[in-house]
């Protein structure tokens, strides 16, 4: 299981990687394991806004239908449109290839706000 | 409390992903449902599938008292062969879909679905005047070996002569020196064989196949592989795409309804319902729009649901999403379409032929 120090995360299982003024999105190693082989990934338009803890698209393995929720609010900047073809980039390289979205944050101070890689490593080996 | 297969220790030690299934707690994962599907397609899968349950009919009168529960016509079988059918409640109404094994005339091993173990037991029993019926679920286990290679995979293992032991047919003979039933049936789509055993040699056997099909890529395969693989054949599953408050004629199983073979539970009712004309019909379709259709999800026309989807995925031998879903008898034909609503939007679908999948 692979836990990037740089990045903040979520207990949905989302991670946050902080780039220049924007905040990419994607899930962890642990959740893709968790969904095992992803098949389909929806994900929102370039402009749409997102809010902290709500719902911004799905990802859907052969097993099951899961949802995405915002580690941060703001505004969808870059979407990576080669997962609509290749969502199974999303179990082979969830930290860098698999991103999913780039947002624009509204509020700087949320991000500081998610736990660093200590904190995800304990809840994870929790669950 | 899940109940557990004789294999369960195997499983977990192999790294399998376990979940609970139908009351059992079955993998439903080893590799990934994708390679495992692969595996079955293109080489050799084994599966777990000891949850199903065995009912036996014995005696003078067990062949007549199993036809009477029985809607396909088991006078077209002979011993040695097995045959696929519905158990049917007076309303047509389906009990259970089973594969029944003529070992003789008086000693026929009825298959039946894992969540339907007690109720079939009950069902059959309560109404085979004359028979002696049995709930032998927990004396067997069961091995799926599915796949292109399985017959080579199995050959090594065994002296039985595997080519004369034709599609659903079988034969008893020793497996790595298991007793088993060897049946060339399966619910994969694929050639293979269905492999009964005594549970407390279910361990050995499995990986004795393990090892034979090592060099053929033989994968261990888990449920999701096996409802990716059943569903690219438009196979039923019991539960999800019919129940008891289905016919055998709305699931579209009626080429194993033999109305003219005489007397069956049900017969009456499925008669009727013929004469009347059905009011909905299980068709496969395709989505034309992105997404997944799943269980539960419904079809809408016009603005109103007017059916709704049982079984559903994206079908990884054919990379489009597939599935099937009860629609009124107007939007049955192949070519009709309508839309599945996916999580509150409308995603266009076609019906089309089925299976899905056809095996090169």
């Amino acid at each position: 299981m692979d836990f990037p120090e740089d990045l903040k995360y979520t207990r949905e299982h989302e991670w946050a990687r902080q780039k220049g003024s924007r905040i990419v999105i994607g899930i962890t190693d642990f959740a893709q394991d968790q969904l095992g082989d992803v098949v389909f990934v929806e994900l929102p338009e370039i402009g749409d806004t997102v809010k902290k803890g709500e719902s911004f698209g799905v990802v859907e393995s052969t097993k099951a239908v899961s949802e995405l929720f915002a580690p941060i609010s703001g505004k969808v900047v870059e979407v990576n449109d080669p997962l609509a073809d290749a969502p199974e980039t999303i179990n082979s390289d969830p930290y860098e290839e698999g991103w999913m979205i780039a947002v624009e944050p509204s509020d700087p101070k949320e991000v500081e706000a998610l736990m660093d890689v200590r904190a995800y490593r304990a809840f994870v080996e929790e669950q | 409390m899940a109940q557990r297969t004789p294999l369960f220790d195997t499983h977990v030690r192999s790294g399998a992903r376990m979940v609970e299934f139908a009351g059992w707690e079955m993998p439903v994962q080893y590799a990934g449902v994708l390679a495992e599907h692969e595996a079955v397609r293109t080489r050799a899968g084994l599966f777990d599938v000891s949850h199903m349950g065995e009912v036996v009919f014995r005696g003078p009168r067990a062949l007549e008292a199993l036809s009477r529960l029985f809607t396909n016509d088991l006078s077209k079988v002979a011993d040695g062969q097995a045959q696929y059918g519905c158990l049917c409640r007076e309303s047509g109404g389906i009990v259970d879909d089973v594969v029944v094994y003529r070992r003789a005339a008086d000693d026929l091993l009825v298959c039946v679905n894992a969540a339907n173990r007690q109720k079939d037991h009950e069902w059959l029993a309560g109404h085979a005047a004359g028979a002696d019926v049995r709930n032998e679920s927990d004396e067997w286990a069961q091995l799926a070996l599915q796949g292109p290679l399985a017959a080579r995979v199995l050959q090594r293992l065994t002296s039985a002569d595997l080519p004369a032991i034709r599609t659903y047919r079988f034969a008893r003979g020793e497996v790595a020196g298991v007793p088993c039933l060897i049946a060339r049936t399966g619910y994969t789509g694929e050639d293979g064989f269905e492999l009964f055993c005594p549970p407390d040699a279910a361990a050995r056997l499995w990986d004795a196949v393990v090892d034979s099909g090592e060099p053929e890529g033989l994968q261990p395969c888990g449920l999701g592989a096996r409802d990716s693989l059943r569903l690219e054949m438009a196979y039923r599953l019991y539960g999800s795409d019919m129940d008891d408050g289905t016919t055998p004629l709305e699931a579209g199983l009626g080429w194993v309804v033999k109305l003219d073979k005489g007397e069956f539970v049900g017969r009456d009712a499925l008669v009727r319902q013929k004469e009347q004309g059905l009011a909905r019909k299980l068709v496969g379709f395709v989505l034309t729009d992105p997404g997944i259709a799943r269980h539960g999800y419904p079809v809408v026309q016009d603005g109103r649901k007017v059916g709704e989807v049982t079984s559903g995925t994206r079908s990884p031998s054919l990379g489009t999403s597939i599935g099937l879903a009860y629609v009124p008898p107007a939007l049955a034909a192949e070519g009709s379409t309508f839309a599945v609503e996916i999580r509150g939007r409308p995603a266009a679908a076609k019906v089309v032929k089925t299976p899905f999948y056809t095996r090169k």
